[in-house]
Order: C-alpha cells, then structure tokens, then sequence
C-alpha cells in the first residue's frame, strides 16, 4: 500500500509546494476534513482556516480555494494563501480588524457572514 | 547637397535616438525574464482549474439545473468584448494586432445585428478603438500606475464582468489578448469565457466519479466566478510578457535601423568634406598655375 501521496499547493503565482506526505488538514466548507492516502476521489471547496500538512510539519492560512483528490494525488487552488511561519502578530490584527468592519456591514449574505465569522474565529485563535 | 554642418548634426541626432532604443531594449529584455518567468508559473494554476471544471461539467447530469456562467443565458443576442492591450506603447505591432483581430470580430457582430459592448484593459487598445467604436465602450480599465499586474487586479475586472452578466448585461463574453509563443511572435488570440466552453467531450478517459462536498452545482458556483478571474490574469500574464518580447525586437530593429542610417550618412559626410577639400586644392593649383 502507498504510504504517502502527492500533495501540491498551487496560487496564480507560482507553485508554492510539491512534496509527498502523509496527512493533509483542511478547512473544507462543511467542516475541517483531513486527507490521508487512498482517499476516495473528492472535489470540495475551502473556507479560511489553516491547512495543515503532515501534523504541524508545515501550516498555511487561506481564506478560499478549491481542493482536488483522486489517484492519491491532492492539489490545493488557492488565491489567498499565506504560510503560517510568515504572519506576523500586526499583520492578523489588521486582518482580523478588517474582517470586524466587515461584519458589520448591513447588506451582507448569510453564506457571507458565515464566511467571515470563520475567518474571525481561525485568525483569532492563531493569536493565541 | 546639406551641408557639412546639417550632416553633422543629424549624425549626432541618429547616434543619440540610437542610444535611447538600446536602452529601451535592454530594460525590455529584463523585464521579459521576469513576465516570461511570471507566466510560465502562473500555468499550472489555470491549467488545473480547467481540469477540475471540466469534471465537474462532467458530473452535472440536468443541464437545466448548471449554473449560468457554465451554460450561458440561453441567448445570443448580446456580446461582450475584453480588449487587453498595453498602456505603454513603442512595442511593434503589438496593441495594433489585438485591435485588428478584436475589429475583425466586432464587424462580424455589427454585421449580424447583435448588440456589441466593449470593456477595454490598457489605454493604448482605448485610444485606436474609442474612435471608431467609441459609443460601444461601457468600462476603460488601466493599470498604468501599477509596475506588476497582480491577481487581485485581475479578479477586480473578473468580478466586474461576473456582475455584469448577473444583470444580465450581456450573454456572451470573450477577450482578446496576445499570447506569448517566443520572443519574436506574438499570437493575437480571442477566447470565449462565458459561457465556458466545453472541451471535446472524451468520455472514456476519465471515468473515475469524484465525491463532492457540498453538491457540485455549489461548488461550480464558487469555481466560475473564480475560473473567470484566473483566465483573466492568465491573459494579462501572456500579455505582458507579449508587450516585452514584442518591444524588444521592435528596439532591436530600431537600433539596427539607427546604425545604417549612421553608416550612410558618415559616408555622405565624408564625401562632401573630400568634396571641399578637393575643390579647395584645384582653387589653389589654378590659380598658382595662372600665375
């Protein structure tokens, strides 16, 4: 049996990782999901959270993407991405700030504030 | 005949607009490295965007119940047109070859009398176009502060068109940009973004049936509009690096031009500066001879 399998992590810029692992967590729009080989063949979409690969070998933060499994091959699409080791405290209090004003805007969606609420809850409990 | 003067200084004149051109040149080299570089990691992103769109299309059984984007409005009545072009110009035919193709195609439209409505990205496609169609323009987009086209520009003009089409603005969508093959071609190339077109439906190939969560049309709904913007960036990624390849051999060519015109018109100076000597000499001969 296939112990690893292939994990790429893509942004419109460039790839930023293509290693092999063995556990890959992420925060899918139902609920956290964590990938390991011989998954069955899913496609599901992300909402932010922390991507977490091979149990805190390396963690990600994203706000939105879409993530592909089959044939043991696992690749994450993402525009906003930013590795955990690279966020300072400054840089998620404006964002956690930005997300706040956010909030309290009137005309927003459920499907939105449900987002965004997340987005709150994850960067806070980074902080910690 | 000019004058030894006049030769000299239109000598000066040519060696400095040479300069000038080198210069250029060099620093589109440079920045050809880097949009090149750009645009060959921006692939793997829109390629594998692509992928997945195409399996989910594949997985959607009732075409009535797909998403909008992926299927169209069902009418044709309504174009819209995304011109990318530079904001800079001196780069060859780089912005006039997009607006041939895009009028090309806008002619077609008028022709068959359907509504034409045009967004343009980079002013100098707005300056050849706003003349002649200038009535059709709905939206100028420029860059021209910005050094380096990110994607969060790009999913501004996605965005952008994605509510356009939920006003239902518009039913179809396509843009115009160069695509980058080497340095000394540029394809000017038009791609049909909504609806989404499907790729020759090969079936057999991948028969393997993904799980998704939540329902697929809901994840379509997400992907397209993203899709959109992906494109989008995809397209200004090849038009940059298209502008510089496309500046670079205009400069080279300029330069080169620049230093045949040196050469000829050295020659002519030299041969009039003989010319004067000579006719100095036979003044004095005759008239020492006369004596």
């Amino acid at each position: 049996m296939n112990e690893n399998f292939n994990i790429e992590i893509i942004s419109p810029e460039k790839k930023l990782f293509a290693e092999k692992g063995k556990s890959v967590t992420i925060p899918s729009f139902e609920g956290e999901m964590t990938i390991l080989p011989d998954h069955i063949s899913i496609i599901t979409f992300l909402r932010p959270g922390v991507i977490n690969i091979n149990e805190n070998k390396k963690k990600y933060f994203v706000e939105e993407g879409t993530v592909e499994f089959s044939k043991n091959n696992l690749t994450i699409l993402s525009s906003t991405i930013i590795e955990l080791d690279s966020l300072s405290k400054d840089v998620i209090s404006s964002m956690l700030e930005e997300s706040e004003k956010e909030l309290n805007q009137e005309n927003l969606d459920d499907k939105k504030r449900y987002i965004i609420s997340h987005k709150i809850d994850c960067l806070s409990q980074i902080n910690l | 005949m000019p004058s030894l003067d006049d030769l000299r200084k239109r000598i000066s004149s040519v060696k400095s607009t040479q300069k000038i051109t080198k210069a250029m040149k060099m620093v589109a080299a440079a920045k050809l490295r880097k949009a090149q570089e750009m645009a060959e990691n921006g692939r793997p992103y829109s390629d594998k965007m692509n992928v997945i769109i195409q399996n989910l299309s594949k997985a959607i059984n009732d075409p009535s119940n797909a998403p909008k984007l992926l299927i169209g409005s069902g009418d044709d009545k309504t174009h819209l047109c995304v011109v990318m072009t530079a904001d800079r110009g001196l780069c060859g035919g780089f912005n006039t070859n997009i607006v041939k193709q895009a009028k090309n195609y806008f002619n077609k439209i008028l022709k068959e009398s359907k509504n034409l409505k045009i967004i343009t990205v980079g002013t100098k496609g707005l300056d050849q176009l706003k003349r002649e169609y200038g009535k059709y323009i709905v939206k100028k987009i420029d860059f021209k502060n910005k050094k380096q086209i990110s994607f969060k520009d790009a999913s501004l003009v996605g965005d952008e068109i994605v509510k356009l089409f939920q006003n239902n603005e518009f039913d179809k969508c396509i843009i115009f940009y160069n695509k980058f093959k080497n340095v000394m071609t540029q394809i000017p190339q038009s791609q049909q973004l909504i609806p989404a077109k499907k790729e020759d439906e090969t079936k057999t190939e991948q028969e393997s049936s993904y799980d998704f969560e939540p329902e697929e049309d809901e994840i379509l709904e997400d992907l397209l509009p993203k899709n959109i913007s992906t494109q989008i960036y995809k397209g200004f990624l090849e038009n940059s690096a298209s502008e510089q390849g496309s500046r670079m051999t205009a400069m080279d060519n300029a330069t080169r031009n620049a230093g045949d015109l040196v050469e000829k018109l050295t020659i002519n100076y030299n041969r009039s500066r003989q010319a004067a000597i000579t006719k100095e000499l036979i003044e004095i001969i005759s008239g020492a001879e006369s004596l």
